[in-house]
């Protein structure tokens, strides 16, 4: 595989308690109470528990979970929009929990940025100046940042749109003015909660698309927060599964399909069509001196397409190549052992 | 022989109770009945107990004070605190009554065919609707045409400086609030009990104060009575708005001030703006209750027409009020109207 990036952004023994005395209540955490434990006897909720990530330069880390689990929780860290109980939040190796307010507030404004489930734009504002509000913001000189924001809602395809209000819009151009707010700050970390989970499924894959696009260009840190596995693992790098506040497993998303650790994660992936999502990759050997070679395959194709190559024939054997140089071997056996969902171990 | 003499026996408290100066304080109305009926009916029954309020019960044992003490000693404890309050309030509340006094005098000494189309203006200026205008013209020239132009004037007069003094303190007092939570728990009974008290108390220890000839006392009573909604409002409208907005404004690093100007006030614009509405109807409901301590205008000849049952008089001006408030009230709409659509439906999302 390609050479690791640097870690960009690190949580370290991250744990959140909400209720009244959260420092107490962590000593009891930390002593073993579970969650249902602690709302029942200290009426204190264990938001998140122990979370360790390492989020790398220029990936795309998704944090899945079902609704309740931490998510927006988790996400709000990173920013210190919610402080935690104890742990520690590393961006580019400082902890951010160390930082004044206006250190705080200069990483808020050239750091990182934000792409809310609910748009969240200025409803007074023109969509010109919404996009421009980061800039604005730090105090650049408005003939400044309006040629950019225009760029950037060119970029996302609502060039025309500067001189109306957020409310002319549908949901998606809104989302889309969102996205170009966060791109016109200008930060390396974009941090997306839930960002497209209340537009039409349409729409969604558009909006997928239209981030997958940028990100090829423009190689964010991008956080992205989601309930869909699918929208998972169409956009991660690195997947984050969060169950009540606690990271059940981590890693590559083709290696957690393969190899869930935990009868939750097993429910969750249950139900998508494995051929799809899984790629040539994923279920190939390293050996290139078999012969017998049926043709050759990509190591990005999904398995679908090897299906359907193949004919059906379970006894073939195709190379795998890179570009034009070949990595490996997929035997057409183990392509179908992929397909039968996975136990956990 | 008072009732409650066995209670007093019983207690043991005689002797507390001869220690009073007997019978030195005003004898009540009940001692009086009592004496004229020469005590004949002993102690009287089980039904005829009388309560057992201050008066009664000095009556049986004179260490106890009467109520009529009671208002005397208050009034004298607020008479000694007058001349201290005064001393404080005075001079922080003269300017109040000089603006009034001025803008009377402007408003009065403005000839009329200069002060009625500023009024026009102003009209347009806020409302920018034509039809607005139009009404404003026609109310204020059927007064003009039934000589009341100039207690018009007056009314209106007052009203403009007391509604521009509650939004200059109301605003920021409804910020406050809006941002602790102690204060909006202090500030809350306060405004309640505002608000609920009927408009002529205010009036009892203002005239105690202020002396009756100055503008403030009248000018104060229609603050603290008006001021409330501009408060209540301000500190709604703020917190009413979108809290995912707020945190996108956290989440680009904006200051509390750059979050106030550019991002509270402007979406709690409609409230304020609603407030203010009410705080303008509010000091035009007052300013006619004030014209028993000398706040001049329409409200005079109300009073007029009370005093002295000259009930056309009391009409005509009554008439006058009532075309004052509606075009007050279709001003400050119209221009809450032009907020809402010239910033589009800030709340639609
Ligand atoms: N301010 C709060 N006070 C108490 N509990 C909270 C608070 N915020 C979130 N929680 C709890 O923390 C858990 C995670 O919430 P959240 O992060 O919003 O989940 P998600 O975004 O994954 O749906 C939920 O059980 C929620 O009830
Ligand atoms: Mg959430």
């Amino acid at each position: 595989m390609t050479m690791e990036k640097p870690v960009k952004i690190s949580i370290r023994h991250l744990y959140k308690i909400f209720g009244d005395n959260p420092k107490a209540a962590l000593a009891d955490v930390l002593a073993g109470m579970s969650k249902s434990e602690l709302l029942a006897k200290r009426q204190h909720v264990l938001g998140l528990s122990d979370i360790n990530i390492d989020m790398r330069q220029g990936e795309t880390t998704v944090i899945m979970g079902l609704s309740g689990s931490g998510k927006s929780t988790l996400i709000r860290h990173f920013n210190r929009l919610i402080e935690p109980t104890s742990g520690e939040v590393l961006v580019d190796g400082t902890d951010v929990l160390s930082l004044d307010e206006g250190r705080l507030r200069d990483l808020r404004r050239k750091t990182m940025s934000m792409v809310f489930q609910k748009f969240a734009l200025l409803p007074h504002h023109t969509v010109l100046a919404n996009a421009g509000m980061a800039q604005a913001t730090q105090g650049v000189p408005r003939a400044s940042w309006e040629p950019e924001a225009q760029r950037w809602l060119e970029r996302v395809g609502l060039g025309g749109y500067g001189t109306r209000y957020p409310h002319q819009l549908s949901g998606g151009m809104q989302q889309r003015v969102g996205i170009a707010r966060a791109l016109t700050s200008n930060s390396g970390i974009m941090l997306m909660d839930e960002a497209f989970s209340a537009l039409d499924p349409l729409i969604r894959t558009d909006m997928q698309d239209l981030l997958i696009e940028l990100q090829r260009e423009l190689h964010k840190t991008i956080i992205f927060i989601s309930h869909d596995l699918d929208e998972a693992l169409k956009l991660a790098d690195h997947l984050v599964i969060l169950k009540d506040g606690i990271v059940v497993q981590q890693g590559e998303p083709q290696h957690i399909l393969l190899n869930p650790s935990d009868p939750y994660i097993e429910a969750f992936i249950g139900d998508i069509n494995r051929a799809r999502v899984l790629r040539v990759r994923s279920v190939m050997t390293d050996d290139l001196t078999s012969d017998d070679i049926a043709g050759q395959v990509n190591a990005d194709d999904n398995l679908e397409h090897v299906l359907a190559l193949s004919g059906g024939d379970a006894t073939r054997r195709y190379r795998v190549m890179r570009g034009d140089k070949p990595v490996g071997t997929l035997e057409m056996a183990a392509l179908i052992r992929a397909l039968v969902p996975k136990r956990a171990a | 022989m008072a009732s409650y003499d066995g209670l007093f026996k019983f207690l043991g408290l005689t002797d507390w109770c001869s220690g009073g100066d007997q019978g030195s304080g005003p004898m009540s109305m009940a001692a009086l009945l009592a004496q004229t009926k020469g005590g004949s009916e002993e102690a009287g029954s089980f039904w005829s107990m009388p309560l057992p309020s201050l008066d009664n019960l000095h009556a049986a044992c004179a260490a106890f004070p009467q109520t009529r003490d009671l208002t005397l000693g208050l009034e004298r404890a607020f008479l000694s605190a007058r001349d201290v309050l005064r001393v404080v309030l005075d001079p922080l509340t003269q300017p109040l009554s000089w603006m009034l006094r001025e803008m009377i005098w402007l408003m009065t000494a403005t000839p009329w065919f200069i002060m009625l189309p500023l009024l026009l203006a102003l009209t347009w200026l806020v409302s920018r609707s034509w039809s607005v205008v139009g009404l404003v013209a026609a109310a204020l020239v059927t007064l003009a045409f039934v000589d009341h132009y100039t207690e018009a004037m007056q009314t209106l007069a007052i009203i403009f400086v007391c509604a521009f003094i509650c939004v200059l303190f109301g605003v920021p007092i409804g910020i406050a609030m809006s941002r602790s939570d102690r204060l909006q728990r202090i500030m809350t009974p306060i405004l309640d009990m505002l608000q609920t008290l009927p408009a002529f108390v205010y009036l009892i220890p203002l005239i105690f104060l202020f002396s009756v000839t100055e503008p403030k006392l009248y000018g104060i009573a229609i603050i603290l009575y008006a001021i409330v909604p501009v408060i209540r409002l301000t500190d709604l409208g703020i917190r009413l708005v979108d809290r995912d907005v707020i945190e996108a404004a956290d989440a680009f690093g904006m200051t509390k001030r750059q979050k106030l100007f550019g991002v509270q006030i402007p979406l709690a614009l409609p409230n304020i703006m609603a407030g203010v509405n009410q705080t303008i109807m509010m000091s035009l409901a007052m300013v006619v209750i004030a014209s028993l301590v000398s706040a001049p205008g329409l409200g005079v000849l109300v009073l007029r027409g009370i005093r002295n049952l000259e009930l056309g008089v009391g009409l005509v001006a009554g008439f006058g009020i009532v075309l004052l408030a509606i075009i007050l009230d279709r001003v400050t709409k119209a221009s809450l109207a032009r907020l809402d659509a010239s910033k589009s439906s800030r709340r639609g999302a």
